[in-house]
């Protein structure tokens, strides 16, 4: 039984040890369906770990503070907040079921106390505010410390409520429900610079919307052929710049990114930049489409690069050369002779994620290990 | 009647599908004397076989993983374009009925019936006209030449039966389903059901001429000889 591990490598050079430090859920085999997690992601500052699973669940890790005691080693991370954040809907129009997985989280920047976080399945995303509250409020006027209202007539003096302090409780309150934009499958959200707006991606559309504004979206990109019978490719991933609050790339099936400037036309049909790297003729193989297909991009802190993960490799680009990657690591090379085998019992198409450390020197990428 | 995808397979049921898909892998074994001597066009003609046994699978879901189909079609493309003509094709066994080809095929996958199969859908990609789906409008040059490739695939699938046949209408026109306009109102005509005709709607098989006449054309079309065809009709076509 194979699963699934980490493994970073710099970019540009020398290998690296990784090792677990916290190993979170079950460790036998006896693990629910509904459990089994489908996306992770950090907050910008590393001190929140969101993972959200199949049965439609969002739980939220903290990192401890880093002991004084132990100042070499790294705080842990605990539960901070569990909440449902999808349901299993039924379409009564296409008669199907719609799942609860969570295919995607981000975290929006933060602005106060509160976090605030996008979370998607197949059809829906929903905007979650997690706040914490450590104090409650006690000598209220028009109600008793039970909560039952006073009559107001037997109220002779007025005070002033003060706060005490309470156990720390974590309050997840779903504050926007962005739906009904998406035929197809979500694959991707974004959050954009501007902090306003965000992007959602299926397999052939791509939707701009605004945090306030629930009720519409704005369609940016439609791959969508005019017939059907065209159809030879789909949006696999998609991500806006960090900085440039205007251009944004998509991934496709066929191992090619698209980069678009929203600035040079509503829809965005014609991309601004073109990344694709020639097939090797001698590694030539029936495999090659899926195999070269993007599972993932994500632009590096900087923007200047990025960074994309096919079956067998991840990639980082210069955004200022289309033509080929700069460089290009290896995952798991020894697969290459099984393909047909992987191509058998479907394991070719899995999709793999990616991501830069903070300084944009590492690049980490979940690979197959055996158990 | 509602023009239902299907309720959501229950896990269980889901299950049972992937074992029934089980397929006999020999040819992945490299120690296998068969594998280790056979000629490429036999590990094409197998990796076909497995594709269209995962594109029948995929078509079964009740919403078909639409990155996975089209992986799936384009690697069955480009297995098709790589298979050369083969010289000496087994004696082409007679039709069964439409609904045990499509059964044999989900049932079992042993290497008789791949081999049959293989050769059965490649011989039919060869039958002048059977490639091209019965359509008015169509334009993309003359009848009997496929176009883009993709045509034979479905034209030789749509032959698998009526359990294929309502997933692979017209060749890639229903294979990739347009879910934006494919529930539209008037999918959901009533009186093509005549439950609720009333009564100055007629007899209720007003309809029913303008559909058979369709159907006549196409088949006075192939029996006049405007698409040669080999062999008559199934019952399913």
């Amino acid at each position: 039984m194979a699963g699934a591990g980490g493994g970073g490598c710099p970019a540009g050079g020398n290998d690296l040890q990784w090792c677990f430090s916290q190993v979170k859920g079950a460790v036998d085999e006896d693990v629910a369906e509904a459990d089994v997690i489908s996306t992770v992601e950090f907050s910008h500052s590393g001190d929140l770990l969101a993972t959200g699973d199949k049965g439609g669940r969002v739980v939220i890790f903290q990192r401890e503070q880093e002991n004084k005691s132990r100042p070499h080693s790294r705080g842990e991370y605990n539960v901070y907040s569990t909440f449902q954040s999808h349901e299993p809907e039924f379409d009564y129009l296409k008669s199907l079921e719609i799942e609860e997985k969570i295919n995607k989280i981000r975290w929006l920047p933060q602005q106060g106390a509160a976090r605030f976080l996008l979370s998607t399945n197949d059809k829906t995303i929903k905007l979650w505010k997690i706040s914490e509250r450590d104090k409650r409020a006690e000598g209220y006027n028009l109600k008793d410390e039970d909560g039952r209202l006073r009559d107001p007539l037997r109220i002779t003096a007025l005070r002033v409520p003060i706060l005490k302090p309470m156990d720390l409780m974590v309050e997840a309150s779903p504050r926007r429900v962005f739906a009904n934009a998406h035929t197809y499958h979500i694959n991707s959200i974004s959050v954009n610079s501007d902090h306003e707006t965000y992007l959602s991606a299926d397999d052939l559309r791509i939707n701009l919307w605004h945090l306030e504004i629930t009720d519409r979206s704005f369609n940016i990109v439609d791959i969508k052929p005019a017939n059907m019978e065209e159809l030879t490719e789909v949006i696999t991933a998609a991500e806006f710049h960090p900085h440039q609050c205007n251009v944004l790339v998509y991934s496709s099936s066929k191992g090619t990114i698209r980069l678009c400037d929203m600035r040079s036309s509503a829809l965005c049909d014609r991309h601004s930049k073109f990344f694709e790297e020639p097939e090797d003729p001698s590694s030539r193989s029936f495999f090659s489409e899926i195999i070269s297909s993007v599972s993932d991009v994500k632009f590096s802190h900087s923007g200047r690069y990025m960074m994309t993960r096919d079956y067998l490799s991840v990639k980082v680009w210069d955004l200022n050369m289309e033509s080929r990657p700069v460089e290009t690591h290896q995952v798991h090379e020894y697969l290459r002779s099984k393909l047909c085998s992987l191509y058998e019992n479907d394991c070719i198409f899995d999709k793999f994620e990616c991501c830069w450390n903070g300084s944009d020197r590492m690049v980490e990428r979940v690979q197959y290990f055996k158990l | 009647m509602m023009l239902s995808k299907g309720l959501k397979q229950k896990r269980e049921e889901e299950e049972e599908g992937k074992e029934a898909l089980a397929v006999d892998t020999w040819w992945l074994d490299p120690g296998h004397p068969a594998v280790a001597y056979a000629p490429p066009a036999v590990a094409s003609r197998s990796l076909f076989d497995l594709s269209v046994l995962k594109l029948h699978h995929s078509l079964r879901q009740s919403e078909p993983d639409l990155q996975h189909l089209v992986l799936v079609v384009n690697t069955l493309q480009r297995i098709q374009a790589c298979m050369a003509p083969t010289a000496a094709l087994p004696p082409m066994p007679s039709l069964p009925t439409a609904p045990g080809i499509a059964d044999n095929l989900l049932a079992s996958s042993d290497a008789s019936l791949s081999a049959s199969m293989a050769s059965l859908l490649e011989d039919l990609s060869h039958i002048e006209g059977l490639s091209q789906a019965p359509q008015p409008l169509v334009d993309e040059g003359p009848p009997g030449h496929p176009t883009g490739g993709a045509a034979p695939i479905l034209g030789a699938l749509d032959l698998l039966g009526p359990a294929t046949e309502c997933l692979l209408v017209d060749g890639l026109e229903g294979l990739f389903e347009d879910t934006d306009t494919m529930y539209d109102s008037e999918l959901w005509a009533p009186a093509s059901e005549g439950h609720k005709s009333s009564p100055e709607d007629g007899p209720g098989k007003e309809e029913a001429p303008e559909l058979d006449e369709a159907e006549l054309d196409y088949l006075m079309d192939v029996l006049v000889g405007t698409q040669a065809l080999e062999r008559p009709p199934g019952p399913g076509c």
